[in-house]
């Protein structure tokens, strides 16, 4: 250790750490204008000046990059360091257009705080001003090179925190300045328009365009909330003035570590304020056709009176609840329970029906627990290696895609397996660009090479697992020579990368919809935790088995039981005494039988098994497989409720639309996908009107015959937490406090008391012994041939989330990313005569829609690629129904379609 | 950035790219090895256009925004080709003294192009240098290996025209 003394201070601080690392560690301030946390220092302002005398020699130094010496006596404000700052502050403003009053950073600029602070007003040095360039391309921000002070903060973080590396520091000396290249413009350039390099920027050098709309003392308030779209449970803060949220800025969360991306820092609140918005009730006339506004006494006494109708006439099992994964926890609870109780059914769902409920059930099935073992922070800082298996983290969960770039900044290694070139793969040690639909092969074959090559861990197989011998038998006959066949890969690289992965001292698979969405989906999910059970890379930090949930609360809507086979916290129904249990808190008889998956519940309103449906937040029209099937069955339906944000395509077939509300109008939970419960605020008011869905929800349970008392959302919580044995020591009142630190808490958490659980199957595995899934391949349901001669995946891209009801609202990310398109291969596209950019017809067995192509080697030959955002060529009219034996998830990863030019 | 200037259309060739493609693999996921290799690339292709920049941020996956600020910071790198006609003015002291800076601006002014660089069809490019040895002329520059002294900024339009 270290002693020196701080403005007389005495510090003790380990070697090697920075003058300013002791200050700050003590509370003593030290300005800074270029300085990063975490990163090495810049030491560019020179403002972080301080006075250090040691062995009787007194010298300026900067704190920064000062490392601490044994004996420093360090002054932090003497006269001679006061008179430098102000000397340093007089040259920064030398060739700053310090044009205040209208510069968008106004009031919050730390240039301007410290010239108050040590009373410089303007500059002695007048002089020129470099304004050769504004740039303006950037849809959500601009950068001005007059009021840049060439701190490199914004370079910094794009380059080292992102890791992207869109702008650097162009030219040199006075003619410095910030860009993309010398060749092109800001936008031109690989920028994704994160922005956090605008929140980097201590001037107005780059200023967000919302800041014409504000002044940052007109800011009525900052609420720290939990950001909307994927499951990566991004902390930030919603800005609103006027009763209305004009901007939003990062908090320093566990899971985005101060980091957004652009949909949760551009494009998460325009549609709060939408004019879009359905802002009370309509009833559908049934001789017009039309939606007629109603009375909230009119609507939910029509919708209680049907719905009990249909069950007096049709039993119970004719109705079907869906929850929304998009809406709070306590929000999912209420909706579960209403079915479960006034519905007298377990036939809810929720939409992780359609993305993970594969990894629910096999991950359930196999480790005892459906969910992502181990932290985000955890997997991308403790790792060595990284096993990404058809997952496009820089587009999906551009957070976690930021941090696995960060880790391949450190030295991590990489193994993507993903039939497309995604941005990764160019970054990975080894790309095992898969045919689609083979990951159970690929997964055999790694194991096969483990085995092969006496890799396997001996003893966490024979302490902690079972069915090890029946997967040796399988995996036998899946070479690396059978395996490459299969996959379309090279045998040799297979080998390496198994290899690889099992010498690693902590590797963890991260996975997502490329392993789930499938007809063998579950399947394809438990061979991911065989391959990490046969290395024993579980209950340790920097490994495990990561599903990364698509949407912001996809994880909690299945932890709250909205499924069909699991009352909240995965208690089973058929699991003995749980139904008894619900029973008693509950105070009424429930049913006792499973309830029907959602992708069933369609088939069955066609052949009228379920006559009345009722759905919160979800637009299976857009959605879900095969539309034209989705459509008529929800025109098949004697009576549909849809609770809505917007008059979404779903909406349009229901016969009672009821308005919902935005994750920003009320209180609640979300729990990411690492199982971390963080809360959700209310930063606007409720227009008109409008009601929280808790209380529509309420209101009906009461009108159907349940005795349901009003509660807010920390009382729903409460209760969650008395049935929930995982969620036993969660409450709002809990996460609000110090003790939690606006951290969260990681489910388990069993009492009042419990920290947590970060990781998973630390020592035990939730099941007891974890379970060797003896998996075989099985190609995917539909496979090209001549008549559809051609592989369709589909996916997301970084701009929108799914049905673009919430991104679609902010048009700048419409003008980036607004049309369909479908990736195709170059040298398809030249058997199809077809040119990137032409309009193309694709069609399958389903339906036919219209994109645009691009072409190129994205995707290998006989595969494309569509996103399933854009209503003017929904993949989803093309994808098969075809659902996994277990999950019943449908296989959106492989259908097979024809190309023609439109 | 855009910086609007008018570049030389690129005309590598097939060998060229080749040679880069070479040194690429020889120094690929090597820390440090931009520069050496941008200055192989300048070797290979004379300067270092857009084109060229491109082939090394992706075969050595370096984000083009550090390529741009690496080659736009050092004088080294050029980010044009030499012209037909390379056309060194002396900003060394006798000549500068004689008032060569203004020779230097007008041709500037004349060829539309600034100094380090070349004209689009790739007939002049320009550069300052330091003494010529030939102070007695002052200002002096030179055209290739032609010496033109005693210049004045008037005379420099017919000077030009010489060369085809």
């Amino acid at each position: 250790m270290i002693h020196l003394k701080i403005d007389g201070i005495p510090v003790e601080v380990e070697k090697d750490t920075t003058i300013l690392q002791a200050a700050r560690q003590i509370g003593v301030e030290i300005p800074t204008l270029c300085h990063l946390e975490h990163l090495l220092p810049n030491g560019s302002c020179r403002l972080c000046l301080v006075e250090v005398t040691n062995n009787g020699r007194t010298k300026l130094v900067t704190s920064c990059t000062m490392p601490c010496t044994e004996g420093d006596e360090v002054q932090t404000m003497s006269e001679e360091v006061v008179e430098s700052r102000k000397g340093i502050l007089d040259l920064l403003l030398s060739d700053h257009r310090a044009d205040c009053f209208s510069c968008g950073a106004n009031g919050d600029c730390r240039l301007q705080e410290y010239c108050f602070e040590y009373g410089v007003e303007m500059t002695s040095y007048e002089g020129e001003v470099n304004d050769e360039c504004v740039d303006d391309s950037n849809k959500f921000f601009t950068y001005d090179q007059s009021k840049c002070i060439l701190c490199h903060r914004c370079v910094n973080t794009c380059h080292q925190i992102v890791g992207r590396g869109a702008i650097d520091t162009l030219n040199r000396g006075f003619k410095s300045v910030i860009g993309a290249h010398y060749d092109y413009d800001w936008d031109q350039g690989t920028c994704e328009s994160c922005g956090n390099c605008v929140q980097a920027c201590p001037t107005g050098a780059l200023t967000s365009k919302r800041r014409k709309k504000y002044r940052s003392w007109q800011v009525e308030k900052k609420v720290l909330t939990t950001c909307p779209h994927c499951a990566t449970g991004c902390q930030y803060y919603l800005i609103v003035k006027d009763g209305k949220i004009v901007d939003t800025e990062a908090y320093d969360g566990p899971s985005n570590k101060g980091l957004l991306c652009v949909k949760g820092r551009s494009g998460s609140f325009d549609f709060v304020h939408s004019p879009d918005r359905i802002r009370y009730p309509l009833i559908k006339n049934k001789e017009t056709g039309r939606f007629e506004r109603a009375s909230w006494d009119e609507a939910l006494d029509l919708v209680a009176s049907k719905f009990m109708a249909i069950k007096k006439e049709y039993g119970p099992d004719s109705l079907a609840g869906f929850a929304c994964s998009r809406s709070p926890n306590e929000d999912v609870y209420m909706v579960q329970k209403m079915v479960r109780t006034c519905f007298g059914t377990n036939n809810t769902d929720n939409c992780a029906r359609v993305c993970h409920s594969a990894s629910v059930a096999g991950l359930a099935m196999t480790l005892g627990s459906g969910a992502m073992t181990n932290p985000i922070g955890d997997i991308t800082q403790n790792s060595e290696l990284i096993m990404l298996v058809g997952s496009n983290p820089e587009e999906a969960h551009p957070v976690v895609g930021m941090q696995i770039r960060q880790a391949l900044r450190r030295g991590c290694k990489l193994i993507v397996a993903d039939p497309r070139d995604i941005g990764l793969a160019k970054k990975a040690d080894i790309h095992l660009k898969l045919r689609p639909g083979t990951n159970v092969a690929f997964a055999n074959g790694i194991m096969h090479v483990i085995i092969e090559e006496g890799l396997q861990d001996e003893r966490f197989i024979a302490e902690r697992t079972e069915g090890y011998e029946k997967i040796k038998e399988i995996v036998k006959d899946y070479t690396p020579e059978k395996v490459a066949e299969i996959c379309h890969i090279d045998a040799e690289d297979l080998k390496r990368a198994a290899i690889m992965y099992a010498k690693a001292e902590t590797a963890p698979i991260i996975y997502c919809l490329g392993v789930t969405e499938h007809s063998t989906g579950t399947e394809g999910v438990m061979s991911m935790s065989n391959m990490a059970m046969l290395v024993g890379k579980f209950g340790r930090p920097g490994c495990g088995v990561n599903p990364l949930r698509g949407q912001n609360n996809v994880q909690g809507a299945c932890d709250m039981g909205a499924l069909p086979t699991d009352f909240p916290g995965y208690q089973k129904v058929t699991a003995p005494g749980v139904v008894e249990k619900f029973e008693k808190a509950w105070g009424v008889p429930l049913n006792h039988e499973p309830g029907t998956h959602a992708t069933d519940i369609f088939p069955k309103a066609i052949n009228k098994e379920v006559r009345g449906l009722y759905i919160y937040g979800e637009d299976p029209v857009v959605t879900d497989p095969d539309t034209t099937h989705v459509i008529k069955a929800l025109e098949s339906l004697d009576f549909f409720v849809i609770q809505e944000l917007f008059m979404t395509e779903t909406a349009q077939y229901a016969d009672v639309i009821l308005p919902g509300v935005s994750y920003a109008e009320k209180e609640g939970t979300f729990s990411n996908t690492e199982r971390r419960v963080q809360r959700v605020r209310k930063a606007v008011t409720l227009e008109g009107e409008m009601r929280l869905d808790t209380d529509i929800i309420i209101d009906l349970m009461n009108r159907m015959g349940y005795k349901q008392p009003h509660l807010t959302s920390a009382q729903i919580m409460d209760e969650i937490a008395s049935v929930t044995p995982s969620f036993a020591g969660i409450s709002h009142a809990r996460l609000d406090s110090g003790e939690v630190g606006g951290r969260g808490l990681q489910w388990p958490c069993l009492d009042k008391d419990h920290p947590g659980t970060p990781i998973m199957h630390v020592g035990r595995f939730t099941r007891g012994l974890g379970w060797f899934y003896p998996a075989e391949y099985v190609p995917p349901a539909e496979l090209p041939d001549d008549e559809y001669p051609i592989i369709l995946m589909t996916g997301r891209i970084l701009y929108h989330y799914t049905t673009r009801a919430m991104t679609g609202r902010t048009p700048e990310l419409m003008e980036i990313e607004g049309k369909s398109f479908i990736e195709m291969n170059i040298e398809d596209a030249q058997k199809l005569g077809i040119a990137d950019g032409d309009r193309v017809k694709v069609s399958s067995r389903r339906g036919s829609i219209e994109s645009t192509a691009r072409v190129g080697t994205k995707t290998s030959p006989g595969e494309t690629w569509m996103p399933f955002h854009f209503p003017d060529g929904n993949a989803n009219w093309l994808t098969n129904a075809a659902l996994d034996k277990y999950a019943r998830i449908p296989e959106y990863k492989v259908c097979a379609i024809k190309i023609e030019k439109a | 950035m855009s910086s609007g200037k008018k570049t030389v259309p690129f005309q590598g060739t097939k060998e060229q790219e080749e040679q880069l493609q070479k040194v690429i693999a020889a120094h690929k996921g090597e820390k440090g090895a931009l520069m050496p290799v941008l200055q192989q690339a300048q070797e290979i292709y004379g300067y270092l256009p857009v084109e060229v920049q491109r082939m090394i941020s992706e075969g050595m996956q370096i984000p083009m925004s550090k390529i741009c600020g690496v080659v736009t910071f050092y004088s080294f790198y050029s980010l044009y080709p030499k012209g037909k006609y390379k056309i060194s003015v002396c900003l060394g002291t006798a000549c500068y003294v004689k008032g060569s800076n203004q020779v230097y601006e007008k041709l500037q002014q004349v060829l539309g192009i600034g100094g380090g660089e070349c004209t689009p069809d790739g007939k002049f490019s320009l550069e300052a240098c330091r003494c010529v040895g030939a102070c007695g002329l002052a200002p002096v520059m030179m055209i290739n290996d032609d010496v033109h002294g005693r210049l004045s900024p008037d005379s420099v339009e017919e000077i030009l025209a010489k060369y085809e």
